[in-house]
């Protein structure tokens, strides 16, 4: 088994491909406003993006995660729309297939540590700028968190997700962003289902119990008659041993 | 009529037993289609039985913790006893006498006696704790009857014959005193050697009938630090011992002396050679005597002596020089120094000298031809006996720097020879043989450019002619070949007449070993057809291999390139070479100055049909080999769609990468697990020449459900770092390896590792230590894009924005597992199996049909339709699954799998200890005709029948012609 993970190798290799693809039409309504009115008594964070013409990363502040800690986990967001300057170097960005990025700072969810974070790194994705051009900004964001609450990955997609090269005259459909937001623990995985299975067999036992009469084999059903046809097969077959095999054989077959 | 009824038992028996059977291999297939070669491990200890003259064993104890019986005349195996791995299992001292072989075992934790004849063991002894020093046979009278081991702090006499302890003592001021040997001279007492280190020797003398302590003295030695580098004992009771910054000799007579007697080189006459370490050798053919007076000493790499103590003197007996190896061996009473020179670049000498007068015996030169592939020889054992006349011949056997043994006779005639290297397989790969000379000549006809059509026609014409030569050549073998007996048609196969068989069943097995020495072997016999050493091979190198180019570009000779890497500094060296014939490739590879990160091969290629190995260095710089410009065009033109990931387990990051055009990089997303609580152990992504054929199942209800066939998906296996049975946990994560996408999260609780994971088509299958219930569990992951798709042409991780469906289910695995591989077909159409490698030494087929998360717990119309096998949560082990039948497979740590120009077959070979090669066929031979089917039956029905038709529509036509005269 290779350890060794920093020498682990994986080759890819992405074929970019323009489908096409049915557009949703997007709603422009602030989903996740709603979310703000309720009782929040967790962190918030900021959530960046950066997209520039050369790729570098020059990350500006989109809007503010509200994460919820405790037992179970939610999350709100709440964020500007797009200024006209970011709007049409969004539009440049795309036309030159450079990345959008976004990232979140690595946070702990957990109750004990929610008082104040520090900055021990970022968690960065991308989505081509395109896709968000032509998606209308309609982004999936989803925050990963592992077993004790800590934020270990963060991903974005778009919704369409290709891009087929349309494009978007109206200014007014890149100012809003419609995103789509989650938080995902992990899911437990399940163990052999051993209950279930003995449930079942002590259920198949007792139709057995009830029935005898059914659920015999087909040995058991028919013995008197496999029996002696068996034994007059044999005896011919060890007549032909000793006498004409040959025929025997070519009579079978 | 009992006797009906016993047959009738034994054919229903029959039936039984033939209708379980299927999947196993007939009696007669056995060794046909499959081959094990078992191994050693790098030799430590060996020594000759020669309690018997006619006896042809080579006892051998190896650095993997293996002890051994060889013939002397063929090499193969008596027996082979292997032990724990790790230092539990590490063989510390093997001494011999007669027909018993004791070994010290696990750092003087165990005693073992075996007898060599049979290899059966006579007793197993454990030891009082504490760590093993040395240990020697102790005689007295002249007869061998107890050995004396020796640990830090304690002194034990033990029985050869039972191993009962006779006694034990306490060893004094072993606080201060680090003793480091125990010698006995065949008088009735044992000596315990310790050093203060830099400042005085103590030596310990106990009484062999009670163990009192009947001498105790210290001895002045500011020079010395450790006794059995620089000491030895000669004659009766000299401790002799050598120091080189003194440049001097130094004799203490045990019995007598308090003092050490000082004898500088320089009146012998000697010098050291600058910065080497002198050592001694001496040399003691029975215990129950004392060892010789006559003793070696090396003073430079190729600088030995024959010295001998006399009266008080120390005479030189003979210099050799050169002399790169020299050893002492015993025949009756005589004892011989056998000693190896270099004669030329290819060659060396070895010849026999009389130990006690220094003069060479006439008519011993044997000549050891180095292998110039192979490494600089390291150690020679040597087995003298007397001939008829009471005349001393020997053989030898020369270990080399690359673990091999050669086992040599008189005049140089090689016996055998056994490649120890290949029991470390790090890596391997299968390279397609080449085509016929014949088959490559009409390739190279359309490879070539046109030149006029005149030509043209005779290159076609002459192509033609060779192949007709080829045929007749075939079919006179052929012919040659049928009149002689079975028995003696050899198969001869070198690499000249290599060529690829009609299905590609025989390929070539490219195989890189720890110590740095590859091999190539034909798959089909398992002969070694090539080998190469390469020197200077970093102790904890990380290998991968990697095939640039396969057989299938002829004129271009296929080409592998081997990364050779440290894994402390990361600096990388790259050996590119031939896999068909092992030579070093024309083309030099680039140097290679900052530490390598990452390599990957692309499905790019060059002009020359290479495919590009990419580079990451530290600085995150790419550089691409080969680098031809039309590479670094094709580079650039692709390089916004080419990504790749780099892990770091220490600080838990994962993080993406993706090529600029100037061959830059740029970090595109990063995912960092917190390694407070868990650590990365292992990351698995899908094999780059998998086919997936099917891209959907078909459900009960006829419709479809469509696999989520994501080519850069890669399977992310965590531990945690709390190792309580009840918190311990272990992490799955299914990461998508261009976007950085987390696709499922997973946490199997109360669940520790190791874990095997195998990653394929849509599935990922673990295995791993369930804490809670105690026992070992598989898990299978499937992953499905639901009842459309939502791209059939073109799989693009930057535009699947929905999330795939996710099933998984667990069972009850009933044994431990070494390693787990999937099996591996041309075309994907054949059902998968899962390879299983168990401690137990089997290779279990396990088919994945059994690892199915779709298994109902409760049966349905729709599941039986499906061929759904009802959930059972435990696994159970068929006899019959396993593909190695009684071909035990010692320590398997790694399965290689292989397709085969057949799609209903995959090559397999398991490496460990042992190799072993074999063919699966996963869904049976649906491809091929049974060995023993009937063509004359078939044939002759077919003719009947041609000709019946034949003569029935004559019939037929004058049946007609009759009635219309009528």
């Amino acid at each position: 088994m290779a350890r060794d993970l920093s020498f682990r190798v994986a080759v890819l290799f992405s074929f970019l491909f323009f489908g096409f693809i049915n557009f949703v039409c997007c709603n422009n309504e602030r989903r996740v406003g709603d979310a703000l009115e309720t009782d929040f008594s967790g962190l918030s964070v900021p959530l960046e993006h950066s997209f520039e013409l050369d790729d570098t990363a020059k990350f500006v502040v989109r809007g503010t995660l509200l994460l919820k800690t405790g037992r179970e986990p939610s999350v709100a967001l709440s964020q500007n729309p797009l200024s006209e300057e970011d709007r049409v170097k969004l539009k440049e960005v795309a036309e030159v297939d450079g990345l959008y990025r976004i990232r979140v700072p690595r946070v702990s969810l957990q109750a004990d540590r929610q008082t104040e974070w520090q900055v021990d790194g970022y968690l960065t994705a991308f989505v081509r700028a395109c896709a968000m051009v032509e998606s209308h900004l309609s982004d999936v964001i989803t925050l990963h968190t592992d077993v004790s609450g800590y934020l270990i990955g963060v991903s974005i997609v778009t919704i369409p997700g290709a891009c087929r090269g349309t494009k978007v005259e109206d200014e007014v459909d890149l100012e809003v962003f419609n995103t789509t937001l989650s938080i995902m623990a992990p899911v437990n995985a399940p163990g052999p289902e051993t209950s279930l299975f003995l449930e079942r067999m002590e259920q198949e036992t007792e139709k057995k119990g009830k029935n005898p009469q059914e659920q015999k084999s087909f040995f058991a059903k028919y013995w008197m008659y496999i029996v002696p046809l068996v034994l007059f097969l044999m005896m011919s077959g060890a007549q032909d041993q000793s006498g004409g095999g040959a025929s025997g054989r070519a009579a079978a077959a | 009529k009992a006797v009906a009824m016993a047959k009738l038992i034994l054919l229903l028996l029959n039936w039984i037993f033939l209708c379980c059977n299927v999947a196993a291999v007939f009696e007669d297939q056995v060794g046909k289609f499959d081959w094990r070669q078992q191994y050693v491990g790098k030799v430590r200890f060996s020594h000759f039985d020669s309690h018997m003259q006619s006896s042809k064993k080579v006892l051998l104890a190896s650095e993997s913790n293996v002890f051994a019986a060889l013939n002397t005349r063929t090499g193969e195996l008596f027996w082979r006893h292997v032990d724990k791995t790790g230092p539990e299992g590490n063989i510390d001292a093997l001494l011999q006498h007669g027909q018993d072989a004791v070994l010290v075992i696990g750092n003087g934790h165990l005693l073992r006696s075996w007898d060599i004849g049979v290899g059966g063991m006579n007793w197993e002894m454990v030891l009082d704790p504490g760590s093993f020093r040395s240990a020697c046979l102790v005689g007295h009278q002249g007869a061998v009857k107890h050995l004396a081991v020796l640990k830090k702090t304690v002194i034990s006499l033990h029985y050869l014959s039972n191993g009962h302890q006779k006694w034990v003592e306490n060893l004094p001021e072993s606080e201060t005193v680090d003793f480091q040997a125990v010698y006995s001279g065949g008088n009735g007492e044992v000596y315990a050697l310790g050093v203060v280190p830099n400042s005085h020797l103590a030596i310990v003398v106990y009484s062999l009938e009670d163990g009192e302590i009947t001498k105790q003295v210290s001895v002045e030695a500011p020079w010395l630090s450790s006794i059995p580098a620089s000491c030895s004992v000669i004659s009766r009771g000299l401790l002799t011992c050598v120091d080189s910054t003194t440049m001097s000799l130094y004799t203490l007579d045990l019995h007598l002396q308090l003092e050490m007697t000082q004898i500088p080189l320089q009146t012998l006459g000697l010098d050291v050679d600058p910065g080497f370490r002198p050592s001694l050798v001496s040399h003691q053919p029975n215990p129950a005597h004392p060892p010789l007076s006559e003793f070696l000493l090396q003073l430079g790499p190729e600088h030995h002596l024959l010295l001998q103590h006399n009266d008080g003197q120390i005479v030189t007996l003979r210099d050799y020089k050169p002399a790169l190896l020299a050893s002492f061996a015993t025949a009756g009473e005589k004892t011989v120094v056998a000693v190896m020179a270099p004669k030329n670049k290819t060659a060396c000498s070895i010849n026999l000298f009389s130990a006690e007068t220094g003069r060479r015996l006439l008519e011993t030169t044997l000549i050891f031809t180095v292998d110039p592939n192979g490494g600089k020889p390291e150690k020679l054992h040597v087995q003298a006996f007397l001939k008829k006349d009471d005349s001393v011949g020997y053989r030898v056997m020369v270990q080399t720097e690359d673990h091999t043994l050669t086992f040599i006779q008189q005049p140089g005639r090689v016996m055998w020879t056994r490649e120890e290297a290949l029991s470390d397989v790090v890596t391997m790969e299968m390279v397609d043989l080449p085509l016929t000379g014949a088959q490559a000549e009409l390739e190279g006809e359309f490879g070539k450019k046109a030149d006029g059509l005149m030509s043209m026609v005779m290159k076609r014409l002459s192509s033609q002619l060779i192949m007709l030569q080829a045929w007749i050549a075939h079919l006179w073998k052929l012919f040659y070949d049928a009149r002689k007996p079975r028995s003696q048609v050899k198969n001869d196969v070198s690499i000249e007449n290599l060529s690829r068989d009609e299905f590609n069943l025989q390929k070539m097995m490219v195989l890189v070993t720890a110590s740095g020495k590859l091999f190539g072997i034909d798959s089909k016999t398992g002969d070694i057809l090539w080998k190469h050493y390469l020197e200077n091979i970093p102790l904890n190198a990380a290998f991968k291999l990697m095939v640039q180019r396969t057989t299938a570009h002829f004129p271009h000779p296929p080409q592998c390139t081997l990364l050779i890497k440290d894994k402390d500094t990361g600096l990388a060296t790259l050996h590119v070479f031939n896999p068909i014939f092992g030579r070093r490739s024309q083309v030099t590879p680039p140097a290679l100055p900052q530490p390598i990160l990452q390599s990957l091969l692309l499905p790019l290629m060059d002009q020359d049909y290479a495919k590009v190995l990419l580079l990451v260095d530290d600085q995150y710089k790419v550089s691409a080999f080969p680098s031809t410009k039309n590479v670094l065009q094709q580079l650039q033109e692709t390089a916004s769609s080419i990504f790749f990931y780099l892990a770091d387990s220490g600080q838990g990051r994962l993080s993406g990468y993706r090529l600029r055009t100037d061959l830059s990089t740029e970090q595109v997303w990063e995912v960092v697990i917190p390694t407070e609580t868990q650590k990365i152990v292992s990351i698995k992504g899908k094999r780059s020449n998998e086919h997936v054929h099917s891209q959907g199942r078909v459900m009960g209800d006829r419709s479809v459900l469509y696999k989520y066939l994501n080519p850069n998906l890669l399977a992310v296996v965590t531990e945690s770092t709390d190792l309580h049975q009840e918190r311990s946990f272990i992490g799955i994560l299914l990461i998508d390896g261009v976007t950085g996408r987390i696709i499922h999260e997973a946490v199997q609780r109360k669940a520790r590792g190791p874990v095997h994971v195998v990653h394929s088509e849509n599935w990922v299958v673990y295995e791993y230590w369930s804490t809670k219930s105690r026992r070992n569990e598989f898990s299978v992951i499937e992953l499905y894009e639901g009842m459309d798709l939502y791209n059939s042409t073109v799989f693009s991780s930057l535009d699947r924005p929905h999330a795939p469906q996710v099933l998984q289910q667990s069972y009850i695995f009933p044994s431990s597992i070494s390693t787990m591989e999937a099996t591996l077909t041309e075309k994907g159409i054949t059902s998968r199996h899962l390879l299983v490698g168990l401690p137990s030494g089997g290779i279990l087929s396990l088919p994945k049909m059994f690892l199915d998360p779709r298994r109902p717990e409760v049966i349905s119309e729709q599941s039986r339709e499906e061929n759904l096998i009802p959930y059972a949560p435990e696994l159970i082990i068929r006899t019959e699954w396993f593909i190695n039948y009684n071909q035990t497979v010692s320590r398997v740590r790694g399965i290689y799998t292989a397709p085969s120009g057949l799609e209903s077959t995959c090559l397999v070979v398991a490496y460990g200890l042992d190799i072993y090669h074999t063919r699966v066929y996963p869904s049976k031979q649906f491809d091929v005709l049974k060995d023993d089917y009937d063509y004359m039956l078939i044939s002759s029905v077919l003719f009947a029948l041609f000709f019946a038709t034949m003569i029935s529509k004559r019939l037929a036509e004058v049946k007609l012609l009759n009635r219309a005269w009528r």
